[in-house]
């Protein structure tokens, strides 16, 4: 044991006394989830908007020259019928369509309430949810304004709908997404880089000609990273809240348990990784192959899984970050219990055991 | 108690192009002080390799301190101090901390040995919070050392500990290394320089994988029967070339700002300077020498 947390100590001085490996530690993740954050889901500018106006009359047209001249959308033209509407968006300029009902004037002055039906385009989910929440607020903002003027108490009421995607799946996806990436990158390559350094500068030489076994070597070169990258994770669930007001539906514990295990499968795929190559730069390029890419592009993250062909669909299956987005979307957006990823977490502990295992034996306890 | 500290019987090993050690065969005693001497490539790194249990040897068998190689390879590692031909000291960490991590690494503290490494440690102690990548090679080499006592070893292995380090410091370190031949601790110590192989209890010569011979420095010096003279000139290395074109020469090689020569039978002195002459040499000079162990060695890779 004393050896274990000899080696531990070890770690964490060269960790800590690396400026590079710092950097990557704790400023990429918080850069990658802000500049995530805000490419996707920025403010809104030069959005072609559709107007189908029933009713024609003044707070009608009022109500298009406020949204219009937001500075946020572009004016596209009136729409004739309904039935413009889906050709519109077919053509993909027009994110968003806004429909008074016929009368509408006439019902908000004598009824003291009338609707505005807003459709959006949410096939770009959040770009959909930024036009909608937008449209809203200046219609709200509008009403405000003329119950000043008028002293009545009318509503004017937002019906929204979302075409094309109506359960919204691709909002917040990025958080899950590259909170996967994030610790993939941290936990799997800081580790395959730090055994492999020790192979490129001889250290491991030694290390190998002395009475630690395998297994200490290996956890003592993990457990600083298991550390570190849950202080990761819990930094990600906290921007996500604090900065772009990302819910945890489901329980916070639940949640940290689930990174933990994700971490642990990430630093076992680099474990794994380091036991087949010999060199740092190896590791770097292994671990951007078989880690980075595949975490990007098949886990669901950016492209939806099941719009995939099939063969792409079953490799999806090998990637770990898959699971572990399903797992952290359910929890953190839908609020659902280990009950409902209970699946996904027993793939992600057999992926842990299956790679421990066979990185212990293959392990060279020699040089060669 | 069986004196032996290492025997090496018959060990062959070959690397997917070339052949690295050929049949291997020799014994150390307990608590000597014992040098592989050859140049680069001649397989010292892989033999200690495979003594220190870092290498499977492809035939043959060896022991250290009665464990085999192969098979009792955690026993061996718990007594054996290795210090790779790179220092394997961690750059970024102090000289203390390197120190204390292989103390812990071996089960034991700083302070219970500190006896035996206090002789090399204290060379470097007052530079103990600085880091090892920050030292000089002569240095680094004293932090390797004490990081390869530091558990107080029966066997100490260890690969051209003096390669890229200067004079002064090579000279040091074999102060040091005679010094714990005290300590009932058996060293075994390659290198590529022969002036160091005179200091060492017993060598073995070894050069394509081959052991040339294994003796004392002073037998094998003993055992040279060549007359050896030393030769010099104005011009060097045309007196080379020319010499290695003279009918009656045996070996000639270059030893510092001078010749080596041994010739095949004795021609007389005069004979030679004639033919040195004709070919316009100035500023002759050539007097007999007794052998040194390079001289020895030259002498068994010709015959080999």
């Amino acid at each position: 044991m004393k050896r274990f947390t000899g080696f531990v100590i070890k770690e964490f001085n060269h960790i800590l006394r690396d400026f590079r490996t710092l950097l990557i530690l704790f400023a990429m993740p918080a850069i990658q989830i802000l500049v995530f954050g805000f490419v996707v889901t920025n403010e809104l500018k030069d959005i072609r908007i559709a107007v189908l106006d029933q009713s024609g009359d003044r707070y009608t047209r009022d109500i298009t020259n406020k949204i219009m001249s937001s500075g946020y959308f572009i004016f596209d033209g009136y729409l004739e019928s309904t039935r413009q509407i889906e050709q519109k968006f077919r053509e993909g300029n027009v994110k968003q369509v806004i429909i008074f009902e016929p009368g509408f004037g006439h019902k908000l002055i004598r009824e003291k309430s009338a609707d505005i039906q807003l459709l959006a385009d949410a096939s770009d989910a959040n770009t959909a949810n930024l036009v909608v929440s937008y449209t809203s607020a200046i219609i709200q903002d509008y009403m405000m304004d003329l119950r000043k003027k008028t002293g009545g108490n009318l509503q004017i009421l937002p019906e929204i709908r979302m075409m094309y995607n109506e359960n919204m799946a691709g909002a917040y996806m990025f958080v899950p997404g590259v909170m996967a990436l994030i610790l993939m990158i941290v936990s799997a390559l800081m580790t395959s880089i730090s055994i492999t350094r020790e192979k490129e500068m001889g250290t491991m030489e030694t290390l190998l000609v002395s009475p630690l076994n395998p297994l200490q070597i290996v956890l003592g070169k993990v457990t600083p990273y298991v550390a570190l990258s849950f202080i990761n994770a819990v930094t990600i669930v906290a921007l996500g809240y604090f900065v772009f007001g990302l819910p945890v539906h489901g329980s916070l514990g639940l949640l940290l348990l689930e990174c933990l295990l994700f971490i642990s499968v990430a630093l076992s795929l680099g474990i794994f990784i380091s036991t087949m190559v010999d060199t740092q730069q190896m590791a770097m390029f292994l671990s951007m192959m078989i880690l980075m890419l595949p975490t990007i592009l098949l886990s669901g993250f950016i492209f939806p899984v099941e719009n995939m062909p099939d063969i792409l669909q079953w490799l999806s299956c090998l990637v770990p970050a898959k699971y572990f987005i399903i797992i952290v979307k359910s929890i953190m957006l839908k609020g659902t219990g280990i009950a409902f990823v209970w699946k996904e977490t027993l793939v992600l502990v057999f992926m842990m055991l299956f790679f421990i295992g066979s990185s212990i034996r293959r392990f060279k306890i020699r040089l060669e | 108690m069986d004196p032996l500290s290492v025997n090496i019987r018959n060990i062959s090993k070959t690397y997917r192009d070339a052949e690295a050690l050929q049949d291997v065969s020799f014994r150390i005693k307990r608590g000597e002080l014992f040098g592989l001497i050859g140049p680069d490539g001649a397989g010292k790194t892989s033999l200690f390799r495979i003594l220190a249990t870092l290498l499977l040897p492809d035939k043959g068998t060896a022991t250290v301190e009665d464990y085999d190689v192969v098979r009792d390879y955690k026993e061996i590692r718990k007594i054996t101090g290795y210090m790779a031909g790179r220092f394997s000291l961690y750059q970024d960490l102090t000289v203390e901390e390197n120190l204390k991590f292989y103390a812990t690494v071996f089960g034991t503290t700083m302070e219970e040995n500190y006896d035996l490494i206090k002789d090399i440690y204290s060379h470097i102690e007052p530079y103990k919070k600085r880091r090892a990548g920050k030292l000089s090679g002569g240095m680094k080499q004293k932090l390797a050392l004490s990081c390869a006592m530091i558990h107080k070893p029966r066997i100490l292995i260890m690969d051209e500990p003096t390669t890229g380090v200067d004079a002064v410091s090579r000279k040091e370190f074999w102060e040091m290394l005679i010094r714990l031949k005290g300590h009932d601790i058996t060293i075994l110590v390659s290198t590529p320089y022969m002036d160091e192989a005179e200091l060492c209890d017993q060598v073995a010569l070894v050069q394509s994988g081959r052991i040339l011979s294994v003796d004392t420095p002073q037998n094998i010096i003993g055992a040279y029967r060549r007359r050896l003279m030393d030769l010099s000139a104005s011009d060097l290395y045309r007196l080379k070339e020319d010499m290695e074109a003279y009918e009656h020469t045996h070996s000639v090689y270059l030893f510092g700002q001078k010749l080596h020569l041994t010739l095949k039978k004795d021609v007389a002195e005069e004979a030679l300077t004639e033919y040195l002459e004709e070919r316009g040499h100035r500023d002759l000079n050539m007097k007999s020498i007794s052998p040194n162990i390079e001289d020895c060695f030259m002498e068994l890779m010709v015959k080999a």
